[in-house]
């Protein structure tokens, strides 16, 4: 396949303007290109949720939206290159939840959730009121309110990856990234996590996600589906179109039905 | 302020009281320990004498072990969250040998004593055990390819550590009339810190203080992992080489004006972990506190345990810190796959 087979919501790119965009943009790791010529819009306001094989890009991709890797090609936000961005104004706008990712055993809940108004804090400069308030807010929205005063050595897995999400939230920026946020998370909380995600699409931010649990990424706005470092489509989720490129991408092993008002992936057995 | 955990960040002010005390007390204890006893303080007024020794001995070796065992504690605390290591040691990482063997070229090619007491020496081998101590660990990050990897960050730094200690040793061996007084760097000691040398390391705990805590968020933010960190928009490339900066010139100074000292840097911040939970801008002044306290009272043991003789400092801390190290491995090899990230 030569060129990305990319078909961009047309409804979506009429009603909303543009936040992150992606430009023929190559990465690789080592000697292994991981993304070659990806070609996206992510419209603003809306949840878009990324999905492919192992191996397909979908973390690269993010990484590479949040200027965490080197790449070629160009990625924008608002129209601009993020690289025009200072560190600083970009992390202000733009917040990132990886997988994996080391968690600070030894501070309290408080203190890391603390950690995502760092871009918004002059340096040297004592949390304010701001501050603070936007760090409770975040709890509360993941329920970690009450261990605000535990450390994460603490928390079990679960419990953790509420707190590194409320961690994220409380940057308050216009688009989120989210690289496997549902790890972990027993069933309430991933439909709790579900409906937050729905509230801040809502609201008008932006969110992007990568998910393994396709069935979950079907209640987005718009799927981008990932195979090889390539895009092989583009569209929301209630298309049939995209239900098929769905189970194309996964070798037809699975079958989208609808259920209960909702879109589900299920294992064709 | 509803959400700040006052619980801790009363603690933390505890501790840093409770420290403070200690180290006013042990400063009196240790004034009054050495080979004539607690007579000279008892015969200041009268004896010219136990004036010399107390003013011109005693207390410089005491504040001295004092200041040492704060820029151990504040190195270790750097070291530990720069690399997110929990065993991350301004020894195991190889500053430590690297700085004495800046040290040891630095006391061949210019011929001063290491027991020098001029202050254009001290400065002279202070930046001889500096410039050591940066190349230590830039050639233990370049072994390791990285902080990713925490095993083979803790090889590359023990490899460092025993080839640059087998260098200096041979070149002790090579020129023996400085043998003996480097013998006693080699061990560790405090015998020799004077009040010039109390200088250096006070100018040089106050800048590294004000520096590291400075950069304290970049320390909190890169305990969220790298990715995160840079997601947060800090500039770690550059942070990150300021640190090791701080890092080695903490470690260089001390090493120079007291010699190899195990352990301090490292049990110091754990130590403080235990009692309080806090970010890097607390931990780091309380780490130093704490590394000032162990070592000035393993100083003061060291010179009571069989005195009139002494005991090399740096003995008893090897033994000391490296009975903790074991424990605490020990302690952690239930989430020990966890905390060292591998």
């Amino acid at each position: 396949m030569s060129t990305p087979l990319v078909t961009a919501n047309p409804q979506a790119t009429a009603l909303h303007s543009i936040a992150m965009s992606a430009r023929d943009v190559c990465a690789r790791l080592g000697n292994v290109e991981v993304l070659s010529s990806v070609s996206l819009q992510f419209p603003a306001g809306c949840w878009t949720s990324v999905v492919g094989p192992n191996g397909a890009g979908k973390s690269t991709l993010l990484k590479v939206l949040a200027g965490l890797l080197p790449y070629s090609g160009e990625v924008l936000m608002w129209g601009q290159p993020v690289t025009t961005l200072k560190p600083k104004a970009r992390a202000r706008q733009l917040s990132w939840l990886g997988q994996n990712e080391a968690s600070a055993d030894e501070l309290t809940v408080y203190d890391v959730t603390m950690l995502g108004r760092l871009p918004h804090q002059p340096w040297l400069a004592a949390p304010s009121a701001q501050d603070h308030a936007a760090v409770e807010r975040a709890l509360c929205t993941t329920q970690a309110w009450q261990w605000r005063s535990r450390t994460l050595a603490q928390l079990s897995g679960g419990e953790r990856q509420r707190v590194l999400l409320a961690r994220a939230l409380a940057v308050e920026a216009e688009v989120l990234l989210m690289d496997e946020p549902l790890a972990n998370l027993d069933p309430p909380h991933q439909t709790d996590w579900l409906l937050t995600v729905k509230a801040l699409a809502a609201s008008g931010k932006t969110v992007i996600s990568v998910l393994h649990e396709v069935s979950f990424a079907l209640q987005a706005d718009v799927l981008v589906v990932m195979a090889q470092g390539r895009v092989t489509h583009q569209g929301a989720c209630f298309e049939a179109t995209t239900h098929r490129a769905l189970e194309r991408v996964f070798d037809q092993r699975i079958a989208v039905h609808h259920l209960a008002g909702q879109w589900l992936a299920l294992p064709k057995i | 302020m509803t959400g700040r955990s006052t619980d801790q960040y009363r603690r933390a002010w505890l501790l840093a009281i409770g420290l403070l005390l200690v180290s006013a007390l042990l400063l009196l204890v240790g004034v009054a320990v050495g080979s004539t006893g607690f007579e000279s303080v008892l015969n200041l007024q009268r004896d010219p004498q136990a004036l010399q020794i107390v003013w011109e001995i005693r207390l410089p070796r005491t504040t001295g072990a004092w200041l040492s065992g704060a820029l151990f504690g504040l190195a270790g605390s750097v070291a530990q969250g720069l690399f997110r290591n929990p065993l991350a040691d301004p020894y195991l990482l190889g500053s430590a040998s690297g700085a004495l063997l800046g040290e040891t070229i630095a006391v061949v090619l210019l011929g001063v004593s290491p027991v020098a007491a001029h202050w254009l020496a001290r400065i002279g081998l202070t930046s001889a055990a500096f410039i050591g101590a940066v190349a230590a660990v830039m050639l233990t990050l370049l072994l390791a390819k990285g902080v990713q990897h925490t095993l083979r960050l803790l090889l590359a730094g023990v490899v460092v550590g025993v080839v640059l200690g087998a260098v200096s040793s041979l070149m002790l061996l090579l020129n023996p009339d400085i043998m003996q007084a480097m013998q006693s760097f080699m061990l560790g000691s405090t015998a020799f810190v004077d009040w010039t040398a109390c200088l250096v390391m006070a100018s040089v705990l106050c800048a590294c203080m004000v520096a590291a805590w400075m950069m304290s968020h970049v320390l909190d933010g890169l305990a969220l992992g790298e990715s995160t960190a840079q997601s947060l928009g800090l500039n770690l490339p550059q942070m990150r080489l300021a640190l090791i900066a701080v890092l080695a010139l903490a470690t260089g100074t001390a090493v120079a004006q007291t010699g190899l000292i195990a352990f301090v840097g490292l049990a110091a911040p754990h130590l403080v972990r235990s009692v309080v939970k806090t970010t890097h801008g607390r931990l780091i002044g309380l780490s130093s506190l704490m590394g000032a306290v162990l070592l000035m009272s393993a100083d003061i043991l060291a010179r009571w345990l069989i005195a009139p003789q002494e005991l090399p400092v740096g003995v008893l801390t090897a033994v000391l810190g490296g009975g903790y190290l074991l424990w605490l491995m020990h302690r952690q090899t239930g989430s020990g796959a966890r905390v060292s990230g591998l």
